[in-house]
């Protein structure tokens, strides 16, 4: 099998609390996975290890084949990791080209910005790739006059344009209006045919099974289950979902 | 497919945000345009007040000695306040370099040497500030109170509270360089000001470490996510204040030919105010540079006007911290309507 991720043993220990315990986790090229799972099962914590913010207690994780070591966020970004993050990542008191860039600006030499190019960049996305005709017509726009719906567009083209082979979503729908929620599914399944791979965390169980391959469930730090969602009706997995957060046990 | 009738929301929207727009460049340069009115008005009122003073070439001559000794500190201690901290021990930095310089030049008679390890130590007293802020977690408001103290104690300690003369210097190039006059007139110091306020532009609005330190001060977290260097942007804004207070140090120092132990006492007040009434926010995430330079001015201005319109020396007290009041109180009102929903 061709896996753009593969997670290997991965454990994480925040003080008392054990985060995640010998967790398996892989992603197969231009697959969509979703991760779920209650509240504290790991989700975030399994992504944040994936983007270089957590560093794993024990464990290995290879991207294309190649074992990543002492990764940081800004290497993960280099690597083709990018992240769409519920709370969204956003400086509210910025500009949108500066939200865009945040954290790789593209510089001439000597880490100088390229302004001009940045501007020009965000105002090609906001037409070309999100269809944005309205409020973000402007560049230099301050960020925090948006709505939530253009923030998560915001967010989205960040991870687009740096050409992203892995696109991680964090509860991307949380506050999303509901024609928001179907433009959102629609961009995931943009991803797939592109020819990208996306994890899809989300509380929302529909949300999940309408755009995901497969679905790997969480709970309490460890993988409870993995299914193929043509495998399964929702029904099912509502059922295996709920047996999870009473007992621990899928089946 | 390509042709698409634009629905009437849509334009709706569209022109809606074309008056948004407008709002949105007043807002944005609002606070710009306004610390250039006041400073105009102000100008106005002393003019009309004493005209004899505020006409006098003289007058402005001794404006550009004096304030460029805070507004070298002023300006890269924006950097500071953008990245949501704090510095107040910059007046003690201004000793401890200057204290660096008396005793390197006494003991080698090495002048760039000298200066040299003053900026060293300023920088590396300023890295320290930072390491104690990022790397221990202490608030940068108690963390400079402390190293404040500490740095003016290591002063009086090793010259007894014994002052210094630099009369050795004088005539010297560096000194000429830092604080001579050009033309018999205009002071050096003022041109160092400029140089340093468009040093601080040029990485605040054109290089990658401002972008960051924007992003730092507006939302830590976001910064962090995205990849951003957090700590060591928060580091190095402390560090180059350090420098610029060693520098500022030797400027005030070689102006009066004399090292005062108690250099930089008197700064601390009128440096904050002018770098909150140039519009800088002590949330973070926003302020500029041309802000603090005219901010730098107009407190200049009120210490020479209210003595010239026949004020006591000390109202100028009272006024630097009416005005740093007022201007953060306004910030508070401009942020949560801006950062509002």
């Amino acid at each position: 099998m061709d896996y753009i991720l593969e997670m290997r043993n991965i454990s994480k220990r925040f003080g008392e609390v054990q985060a995640l315990r010998q967790v398996d986790f892989v992603v197969a090229r231009n697959e969509v996975v979703g991760l779920v799972g209650d509240n504290g099962a790991g989700k975030s914590t399994l992504i944040k290890i994936v983007t270089g913010y957590h560093t794993p207690d024990s464990g290995e994780v290879y991207f294309n084949g190649k074992k990543l070591e002492g990764l940081s966020v800004a290497e993960a970004r280099q690597l083709g990791i990018e992240t769409v993050y519920q709370e969204r990542a956003l400086a509210n008191l910025q500009t949108l080209w500066r939200n865009i860039f945040m954290g790789r600006e593209l510089t001439t030499h000597l880490g100088f910005l390229d302004v001009n190019r940045m501007e020009r960049e965000t105002e090609n996305l906001m037409v070309s790739s999100m269809g944005f005709t309205s409020a973000a017509v402007a560049s230099d726009a301050v960020v925090g006059t948006f709505s939530g719906g253009e923030k998560q567009g915001v967010s989205i083209v960040r991870a687009l344009y740096f050409q992203a082979e892995l696109i991680i979503l964090d509860e991307p729908t949380m506050g999303l209006s509901l024609s928001e929620t179907r433009k959102f599914l629609e961009f995931v399944r943009g991803i797939k045919e592109a020819g990208k791979t996306s994890i899809l965390i989300d509380h929302n169980v529909f949300h999940v099974y309408a755009v995901a391959d497969r679905i790997v469930v969480l709970d309490r730090g460890v993988v409870a289950g993995e299914f193929l969602t043509k495998d399964i009706t929702l029904d099912e997995l509502m059922e295996k979902m709920y047996r999870v957060a009473q007992t621990g046990i899928l089946d | 497919m390509s042709s698409r009738i634009e629905d009437p929301a849509a334009a709706i929207s569209r022109r809606r945000l074309w008056r948004g727009g407008l709002t949105r460049f007043g807002r944005r340069y609002a606070l710009q345009i306004g610390i250039v009115g006041v400073f105009l008005a102000m100008w106005a009122f002393f003019i009309i007040a004493a005209p004899r003073t505020f006409l006098a070439r003289e007058m402005y001559g001794a404006f550009m000695s004096t304030i460029p000794v805070f507004a070298i500190m002023a300006l890269p201690l924006t950097m500071v306040v953008i990245a949501g901290e704090i510095d107040l021990s910059f007046g003690s930095l201004m000793a401890i370099g200057v204290l660096v310089f008396v005793n390197v030049f006494a003991m080698t008679g090495n002048l760039a040497l000298a200066f040299v390890l003053l900026l060293v130590s300023g920088f590396v007293a300023g890295l320290l500030n930072g390491i104690i802020v990022v790397k221990f977690g202490i608030p940068s408001l108690v963390a400079t109170i402390g190293t404040q103290f500490f740095w003016r104690g290591v002063v009086l300690v090793i010259t007894n509270g014994h002052p210094a003369s630099l009369v050795p210097v004088k005539g010297t190039l560096l000194r000429q360089a830092l604080v001579g006059r050009l033309a018999g007139y205009l002071p050096a110091q003022m041109i160092w000001t400029v140089i340093v306020a468009i040093v601080v532009w040029v990485l605040l609005n054109r290089h990658r470490f401002g972008a960051h330190v924007y992003l730092v001060g507006d939302n830590r977290d976001s910064a962090r996510l995205m990849g951003v260097n957090v700590d060591r942007t928060r580091m190095m804004v402390f560090a180059i204040v350090g420098i610029a207070a060693a520098f500022a140090g030797l400027i005030g120092s070689l102006e009066v030919n004399y090292f005062w132990v108690n250099l930089g006492e008197g700064y601390l007040l009128r440096t904050l105010a002018s770098v909150f009434l140039g519009g800088t926010s002590v949330f973070g995430g926003v302020g500029t540079v041309l802000g603090t330079f005219i901010g730098c001015f107009i407190i200049g201005a009120i210490e020479g006007g209210t003595v010239a319109t026949g004020l006591t020396g000390f109202w100028t007290q009272l006024i630097y911290g009416l005005i740093i009041i007022i201007s953060i109180s306004m910030h508070s009102l401009v942020r949560r309507r801006l950062a509002g929903s």
